[in-house]
């Protein structure tokens, strides 16, 4: 069972307070969008073993959606922040480039 | 035979003696005795048949590690199969009985298959069953059935209880053996939070068995002065009877406490689970001792060397008078020295290594105990216990140059280091040439959220198997005899012939020999994991505690590769079963899950309430009166709210505000219709996709305010609804000024129903509920008979309708006098059911009855409710894809049997031809079917192929029993078709 770190609350808290919720940083394609483009956003999911950037709810807290940057092999934790982001903190890559310098990247 | 001693025994008292009963006789033991002990102390040692060959087996072990000895346990209501009579502490009165014979242990039917071997070879099963699937179901499966399994399931419900505990530490040791409270000690004095959990009742683990010194002291006293120590000490929790069971992500253990297993029935929870969160976790989980592939190693009376010393040392029980020891390292001869200490026969000690000179050697043959080097057993000889042992060279086939009578083999064939805990979440483990086992790599760790490492080993868990390796490793004074090296056995002997190989057991449980690991290899199965579920190699309740490296190493020795090419098996949790009481804890029957109750729960209790569960809530299904059928009662509910009035509590209806300067905005993206232009007071139903344009919820949606809606949405819905919408405000439109509550508990909701519910509501008084006052999708607040209301007009039920939403804390009090003012007007309550028939009577459709995640709201003919104006909603791109505009869609309609009979709910509509799969196409199926007393006949509604366009038409549709009815496919709209009586 997972710990993560809640960037609203400021307090680590057990994967049962929280609720999972897929891969970060998806760009929705609404109306207007090609076939592929909606594929790719509604289906499309990266399955890295590795760093992957994923979303979670703290439900049972203060019920805010934050992102995370985990490593699917080691579970280790990079860092968490607020979901009101495009991208993820400078600081952030550079702790994991740091970490894991063979990473491709989050795109 | 095996018998108890006249003296010793370091873990017995025999000043209290217990009786306890084993296949109905009654037998004697001491306090501190494990059944096994005390069974093989009883001179017991067949003491059950194996899983496939129902072959002879006695006690193997003396701990975790034993296979064969499961048995009942206990009666009645506390009846429980499969436990290990070596970790199952002994009380008086204890009832025992084995398992897998029939009809007696001793002579067993089942037995055949032991001579059968041939035909039951490794895949058996998957090559036989194969043939064709008729065999399988009229032949193969009720045979099957009828043998496989060990012990019978329980009939009965658990007496017992159980309960689950949380506990927080630095560091968490998993062992209360010697290397495990010298890490406890050393974490206590940095002043750190230690706990320490003992799998047994005993702290020390084997180092009081095996001897030595520590700190210059012997290993029990050292033990008993280092337990004093921590037990002073505030920041140290000391815990026997209890097993770390798991080692999880972060540090997350799992650990399991054997509260009273030793003590039933004396009113304390039977078992303990404890939820731990360790910074580090000490693994000093000790070694277990690997078993000799030798014909015969599974005859009752050869055991582990290690168990064979710890019976007469712990127990004062000897397994036999004259011992044979066999072995390819040192410390068996510790068996050797402690049986002949204990006053017993050691007959030889046959060593497979050409040369054998240790310490430990030469002190056994000072005492004049024959040592053959260079030498194996070729084959026991015995059947329901050993009467001698045939010797034979090492290295070669297994011709015999001796026979030895004895009546127990000590047996040992190295140690591996119990690697289960530092496996169970990543860490690794790398092959020791040396010591011929596998140990943890400390290079790769588990890992916990910042990356550091969560579990270090410590002892022979580590591979420190002597205890001057583990003193050094400590950093304390202290150790044994020295050890010269092992040398590698993994077949007795080295080029044996099928003969022996057929008899030589790798696990004992599943009954799988060096023979079938060697055909899996043969047959092409190169991976261990594989091997492993052919041959059923380590799949067995010890799961591989004893047969996983001999078995992987004689599968690397066929395939011609090294050991750590081959690599183990997946470690998984638990490390020993633990109980589904653990697991459950308290959480069952009544407290299996929290209960949402509305205002009104108590009301409908105290009125005969049959309950329907809706998520967590229970809602009235029916009101049954006496001598009513649920029918009847729902019967009486739906034609008495149709004709004069009905009550419903409404008050699970999901309710979420939504309020902001850009609310208007985030509705329209979240409805199919448009939301932003409903006026301040009106009420208008919308329906919810999800972006992938699958119809998620449906519900009233009305205005309070310029800047404020109140969202209903279904009563299992509210909370998942209210999550979708922060997801989307936070993650998507975090700019949007919005803010969204949940008030679905702040609010009850009483349904209003029927012709006479006006005349109800004015009787109350206080407000104009008329037709111009309150018309038909508006609502209102005020005062209606003292209470505080927002009053809505709308109707789930075709008739006139009004939902009154009222503060929680009165609403009780509202539905009190609503029943009671509604005497009059014949006022009834009604239900779930009745609410259910009467929106299908009206074509309404039900989220989860004609939706199930693959509808979209054009299958339902509610094409109207999707806006065509809008640039942008949830669902709108998704449902322009190919597949959702196909023609070909099921589409809703109303399905009336030609009989007028009820449709079973769920079947489906047949078409011409058949699939793929040979099955009969289809062409529709029943989502929603009921009957509708109002029009006395079953009305249906479901999905249907070109449904609409299809009036009139009659479908078959199959049902059980060959029976197939048939039904006309109508309007789904029943009653009322023009709407005359909602909106008056």
């Amino acid at each position: 069972m997972l710990t993560l770190t809640c960037p609203c609350c400021g307090v680590t808290v057990e994967e049962t307070e929280l609720a999972p919720g897929g891969e970060a940083h998806l760009k929705r394609f609404g109306p207007g969008s090609s076939d592929e483009e909606f594929e790719t956003y509604m289906f499309a999911r990266k399955n890295p073993k590795g760093v992957h950037f994923e979303r979670w709810r703290h439900a049972y807290g203060c019920g805010k959606w934050f992102l995370t940057a985990r490593c699917t092999a080691t579970l280790e934790v990079f860092g968490s922040y607020p979901a009101q982001t495009t991208e993820p903190p400078a600081e952030l890559i550079a702790k994991i480039k740091e970490k894991r310098p063979g990473w491709e990247g989050y795109k | 035979m095996s018998q108890r001693l006249k003296t010793g025994g370091r873990l017995i008292d025999r000043s209290k003696e217990l009786t306890f009963t084993f296949n109905h006789s009654r037998y004697k033991g001491y306090e501190g005795d494990t059944l096994a002990s005390a069974l093989l102390g009883a001179g017991k040692s067949l003491l059950g048949r194996s899983f496939k060959y129902h072959r002879a087996r006695g006690l193997v072990a003396s701990g975790v590690e034993e296979p064969n000895v499961l048995l009942n346990l206990g009666k009645g209501d506390r009846l429980e199969p499969d436990q290990r009579a070596t970790t199952t502490e002994l009380f008086n009165g204890a009832v025992a009985s084995s398992q897998n014979h029939w009809p007696t242990l001793a002579f067993d039917v089942g037995a055949i298959n032991d001579y059968a071997y041939r035909m039951l070879p490794a895949g058996f099963y998957y090559k036989t069953f194969m043939v064709s699937t008729w065999a399988w179901h009229k032949l193969f499966e009720p045979i099957v059935r009828q043998a496989a399994g060990l012990g019978a399931a329980p009939t009965k419900a658990d007496a017992d209880r159980y309960e689950q505990a949380y506990a927080y530490c630095d560091v968490l040791v998993a062992g209360g053996g010697v290397a495990g409270l010298m890490a406890a000690l050393k974490a206590a004095a940095e002043g750190k939070r230690v706990l320490v959990a003992e799998q047994t009742a005993h702290w020390g683990g084997r180092a009081p068995v095996d001897g030595g010194e520590i700190d210059g002291m012997d290993p029990e006293a050292w033990v008993k002065k280092t337990l004093e120590a921590l037990g002073k000490m505030d920041n140290v929790r000391l815990m026997t009877r209890t097993m770390v069971a798991g080692l999880h992500d972060h540090g997350y253990a799992i650990l399991y406490e054997r509260v009273a297993d030793h003590t039933p029935g004396d009113g304390r929870p039977r078992h303990r689970l404890w939820r731990v969160r360790a910074g580090l976790t000490k693994v000093a989980s000790g070694a277990i001792e690997r078993p000799l592939a030798f014909a015969g190693n599974d005859v009752p009376g050869v055991m582990l060397a290690s168990a064979v010393r710890d019976y007469i040392v712990n127990w004062a029980v000897s397994p036999g008078k004259e011992i044979v020891v066999v072995t390819n390292n040192d410390d068996a001869y510790r068996t050797a020295l402690c049986a002949l200490d204990a006053g017993q026969k050691v007959v030889a000690v046959i060593d497979a290594r050409e040369m054998a000179n240790g310490p430990l050697v030469q002190a056994v043959k000072e005492r004049g105990v024959k040592v053959l080097e260079g030498h194996a057993i070729s084959k026991v000889r015995g059947k329901s216990g050993v009467v001698a042992v045939e010797i034979c060279r090492q290295n070669g086939t297994g011709s015999v140059e001796d026979v030895l009578g004895c009546d127990c083999v000590a047996m040992s064939g190295g140690w591996s280091p119990v690697v289960h805990l530092y496996s169970h979440s990543g860490g690794k483990v790398m092959w020791d040439e040396a010591g011929a086992m596998f140990r943890p790599d400390p290079a790769r760790p588990p890992v916990g959220d910042k990356g550091q490492p969560i579990a270090e080993v410590v002892g022979s868990a580590n591979g420190a198997l002597t205890l001057t390796a583990l003193c050094a490793e400590a950093g304390i004074a202290g150790g044994a005899e020295e050890e010269h090296p092992i040398t590698p056995v993994w077949i007795m002997p080295a080029k044996a012939g099928n003969d022996l190989k057929f008899k030589s057991f790798l696990d004992f449980q599943n009954d799988v020999k060096v023979s079938d690991v060697q055909l899996a290899a043969r047959e092409g199965y190169a991976s261990v994991e594989h091997t492993k579920r052919y041959t059923t190699l380590g799949m067995a309740t010890d799961q591989g505690k004893l047969s996983n490296i001999n078995g992987l190493a004689v599968l690397s020795d066929a395939l011609g590769q090294a050991i750590p090419q081959t690599g183990t098996t997946t470690f998984r949790p638990p490390y020993t079963p633990i109980s589904f009481g653990a697991v459950t804890g308290e959480a069952r029957g009544e407290i299996f899950q929290p209960l949402r109750k509305t205002p009104m729960h108590g009301w409908h209790e105290a009125h005969g309430v049959h309950w329907e569960p809706v998520g967590l809530w229970r809602r009235p299904y029916t009101y049954p009166r006496a001598g009513e059928g649920h029918r009847d009662s729902v019967n009486r509910e739906i034609v008495n709210t149709r004709t004069n009035v009905g009550l419903l509590d409404a008050s699970t209806l999901g309710k979420i505000v939504v309020k902001g300067p850009d609310a208007g905005k985030f509705l329209d993206m979240m409805y199919t219709n448009m939301m932003s232009t409903l006026p301040v007071g009106k009420c208008r139903y919308g329906l919810m996709c999800s972006d992938n344009g699958f119809l998620i919820d449906d519900g009233v949606v009305v205005r309070l305010a310029e800047d404020t809606w109140l969202c209903h949405t279904t009563s299992g819905g509210a909370d998942h609804i209210h999550g979708h919408m922060e997801d989307w405000l936070q993650c998507e439109w975090w700019d949007w000024k919005v803010y969204t509550a949940n008030l679905t508990e702040q609010y009850a909701q009483i349904a209003v129903v029927g012709p006479k519910a006006r005349k109800l509501l004015e009787k109350l008084g206080g407000m104009d509920v008329s037709k111009e006052a309150l018309p038909f999708m508006t609502f209102k607040e005020g005062e209606l008979g003292g209470f505080p209301v927002r009053i809505y007009r709308i109707s789930f039920s075709g008739e006139l309708s009004y939902e009154i939403a009222v503060p929680a804390n009165m609403g009780l009090a509202l539905w009190e006098k609503l029943n009671e003012a509604g005497a009059e007007f014949s006022a009834m309550p009604y239900g779930t059911e009745a609410l259910h028939v009467m929106r299908a009577e009206k074509g309404f459709i039900m989220i989860g009855d004609e939706t199930d995640g693959t509808v979209i709201p054009q299958d339902l003919n509610l094409g109207w409710a999707i806006s065509k104006k809008k640039e942008d909603f949830l669902g709108k791109r998704a449902q322009l894809r190919t597949h959702m505009a196909d023609p070909d869609r099921w589409r809703l309609v109303g399905l009336e049997t030609l009989d007028g009979t009820v449709l079973p709910d769920g079947v489906y509509a047949v078409d011409q031809g058949v699939n793929e799969n040979n099955q009969r196409n289809v062409q529709g199926r029943v989502t929603s079917t009921y009957y509708s007393p109002m029009l006395k006949k079953g009305i249906a509604m479901g999905l249907v192929k070109h449904g609409p366009e299809r009036m009139g038409e009659v479908l078959d549709f199959p049902a059980d029993n060959g029976v197939v009815l048939q039904a006309r496919i109508v309007d789904p709209v029943f009653y009322d078709k023009a709407g005359e009586k909602a909106d008056v």
